[in-house]
């Protein structure tokens, strides 16, 4: 039914069983729509959140698919900027992990305020002292960075290369890609940064505080570290997810290679500097507002385990093994650091954000805990479901991996199947006349 | 020879956990003053509006020692690196320089909530709910203050809309000075006990300055440096340890052993 959308030299599914793969996401997108329009329209109670636990899943969960969306911005410096022609195989993948991301968070957030609809405020009378307004700013700018990203990949669609105009422009704008490229990395700097920095602030809450280093504090530079070391990593593991769903083998060894190594080498540096970090808190930063740091890991839940686990197990451990080039080219090994790092990201973001809540500050106060309610799950399974369906529909109809084709040429012929309805042919052969006629009025 | 420039106020208080009862009446007095709706009956300590809230602090020590105090706290008005002013992305946060009162802007708050996250104090408040009154509580609301909308922050303001009543009435006398008697709030009014005592702290010879300045006079969480203008009093001493105390322990772990 679609087969004239789908791109030349690929194998998809039939139309049916697509539909049938997409239905328990779009049944999820459903539950989650209905807990956003519940928090929405009658008020964020319906969250577990409360005065003192004024942040929760989703603040930590944001913070999480920012840093592993990292990948679209990180995956576009290697590439344009530092010139590693072999993640041409990956940039588009990446670059729609990091939209979806991107744009999920941002959903999530809109979501989370009280008032969604004073957004624009932070933009007209901003507090430029604020690391959530830096925040603000970057992750709008880099998602419309974003957008403008994922527009070629739209365009090269079978159906729409057929439109002269649309041919120019993506033209033109593959031209300006390394300008985007180095765009998005400025403004990826900035907010990862600054998401950092959102917790290395807070004055009140000693668990979370660091030192300045210059006009930021230390999480500021952890925080855009730790995320250049997990996206190639997350990366790897979608693009592997793909190829185990579709069967298939969409990139050549050598990609997944220098993606584990990358990783590797930023996950080092981030290691290091997170245990200089570390020693620095326990030793100066934390006693010195009156709070010594072993009282933190006092609480049975938030043991010292917790601070091993960040920074050697899901730290050093798969930094090593990322690292060497033996341990490397053994796929479980290399797929398993590469789930490690993304697991170390995801504590590391708790870390921050659900035990610096949890821990009291007045000494009469108790351990706080704090359990999401359904409503705060749901809309965040929104977001997995929406990303799942933009990812498989962007898959379906557009090369996502360019190395497929030829990775496959041995696995079949055409994606068009030999019996094809006359109704199936001329629908999207209409449907591009129609584009073309709009594009000819402009 | 006259001046432009106004007098440099710096108000707070002194609370005197020796005298507080924990009878709540502050808490009351509060709410009524500032329209804080009533608590919905699945309201819980940790999700109501409550700008001044009572806690009860006991010292652990075995009977017939043990003893218990009364903390009543509200936004502690911190003068330095004021940790909710600077986080805000959207300036809804501001301090008067005149009186250096730390505000809140309910009409310009996004409901982020990141201030509540960076108050050491715990003393601000979301409004998770729209703020219902019966049909008769309508009647007793105060016409001077605003009531809030669902899904913005708010918190102590030592009674912003008594300030200007003062100050309006100061202006119907010709002065610029407001006269101390006049700007007293509603926690202070309504205390039994008078354990709150409220005034400039820029003026030496104030009580409140007197009170703050003695050797029993203890702030909370004092060596974050922020500098709060909520000040406490007490004459024993364990109460004065447990304020520096700035422990992250369990309330069982710290005071029952």
């Amino acid at each position: 039914m679609d087969n004239l959308l789908i791109p030349r030299g690929v194998r998809r599914t039939s139309f049916g069983s697509f539909l049938l793969w997409l239905l328990p996401w779009f049944a999820m997108l459903s539950v989650g729509l209905y807990a956003i329009y519940l928090c929405l329209a009658e008020g964020l109670f319906h969250t577990n959140m409360d005065n003192r636990f004024a942040f929760g899943i989703w603040i930590f969960l944001d913070l999480t698919v920012i840093a592993l969306g990292a990948g679209a911005f990180f995956t576009g410096f290697l590439l344009y900027i530092v010139r590693r022609k072999e993640l041409a195989a990956v940039i588009n993948s990446a670059v729609i992990i990091g939209l979806i991301c991107y744009s999920g968070a941002v959903l999530v957030l809109m979501v989370d305020v009280g008032q969604p609809l004073r957004a624009w405020f932070t933009f007209w009378h901003p507090n430029t002292h604020s690391m959530l307004t830096e925040v603000t700013f970057c992750l709008t700018c880099y998602l419309v960075v974003l957008l403008i990203e994922y527009l070629p990949i739209v365009i090269k669609n079978r159906q729409l290369r057929q439109i002269p105009k649309f041919l120019v422009f993506e033209f033109e704008l593959h031209k300006l890609m390394p300008v985007f490229a180095g765009i998005g990395t400025f403004l990826s700097f900035f907010h990862q940064g600054s998401l950092g920095g959102l917790f290395g602030v807070l004055r009140g809450r000693p668990f979370a505080f660091r030192e300045e280093l210059g006009i930021w504090p230390s999480t500021f530079f952890l925080f855009v570290i730790s995320a250049a070391a997990a996206g190639p990593s997350f990366i790897m593991l979608t693009t592997r997810l793909v190829e185990k769903i579709t069967r298939k083998r969409l990139v050549r060894e050598n990609v997944y290679q220098l993606l584990g190594k990358v990783s590797g080498l930023m996950l080092v540096a981030y290691v290091l500097l997170k245990s200089i970090d570390t020693l620095i808190w326990i030793n100066s930063t934390s006693p010195g507002t009156g709070f010594p740091a072993f009282e933190y890991y006092a609480t049975q839940s938030f043991g010292t385990w917790i601070l091993f686990t960040e920074i050697v197990l899901f730290g050093l451990l798969p930094a090593l093994v990322l690292l060497s080039s033996r341990l490397r080219s053994d796929r479980r090994l290399l797929f398993g650091a590469a789930f490690m790092v993304c697991c170390g990201i995801m504590l590391n973001r708790f870390v921050m954000t659900i035990q610096t809540l949890a821990l009291p500050t007045l000494p009469f106060d108790a351990f706080l805990t704090y359990l999401p309610s359904w409503q705060e799950v749901a809309a965040f399974a929104f977001v997995i479901a929406y990303g799942v369906i933009l990812y498989s529909v962007t898959y379906r109809y557009a090369v996502v991996f360019p190395q497929e084709r030829e990775l496959n040429l041995a696995a079949g012929p055409e994606s068009v199947p030999a019996k094809q309805s006359l109704l199936s042919r001329l629908r999207p052969r209409f449907a591009v006349q129609l584009i073309q006629k709009f594009v000819s009025l402009f | 020879m006259e001046t432009n420039e106004r007098k440099q106020y710096r108000f707070g208080m002194v609370i005197d956990l020796d005298k507080c009862s924990g009878c709540g009446a502050c808490t009351v007095a509060c709410a009524v003053e500032n329209n804080v709706a009533p608590a919905v009956p699945s309201t819980t300590t940790r999700n109501g509006l409550t700008w001044m809230n009572v806690t009860a602090v006991h010292s652990g020590a075995a009977y017939p020692d043990c003893e218990t105090v009364f903390v009543p706290m509200s936004c502690q008005q911190c003068e330095n690196e004021t940790p909710c002013l600077t986080v805000c992305p959207q300036n809804a946060v501001d301090i008067d320089p005149v009186t250096g009162i730390v505000g809140q802007v309910p009409q310009r708050c996004l409901g982020c909530r990141y201030c509540m996250t960076a108050c050491p104090y715990h003393a601000r408040y979301f409004n998770w709910r729209d703020p219902e009154w019966t049909d008769g509580m309508t009647q007793q609301l105060n016409p001077d203050v605003a009531p809030r909308m669902r899904g913005v922050v708010e918190k102590c303001n030592f009674c912003h809309a008594r300030l200007h009543a003062a100050r309006q009435k100061a202006a119907a006398n010709g002065s610029r000075e407001i006269d101390p008697a006049d700007y007293v709030p509603a926690c202070v009014e309504s205390c039994p006990a008078s354990a709150i005592t409220f005034g400039d702290l820029n003026n030496p010879s104030s009580p409140v300055a007197i009170l703050a300045a003695d050797k029993n006079s203890f702030r909370f969480l004092a060596r974050l440096g922020t500098e709060p203008k909520v000040h406490y009093h007490s004459s024993k001493q364990w109460v004065r340890e447990m304020a520096e105390r700035s422990k992250t322990r369990t309330q069982q772990e710290a005071f029952h052993g």
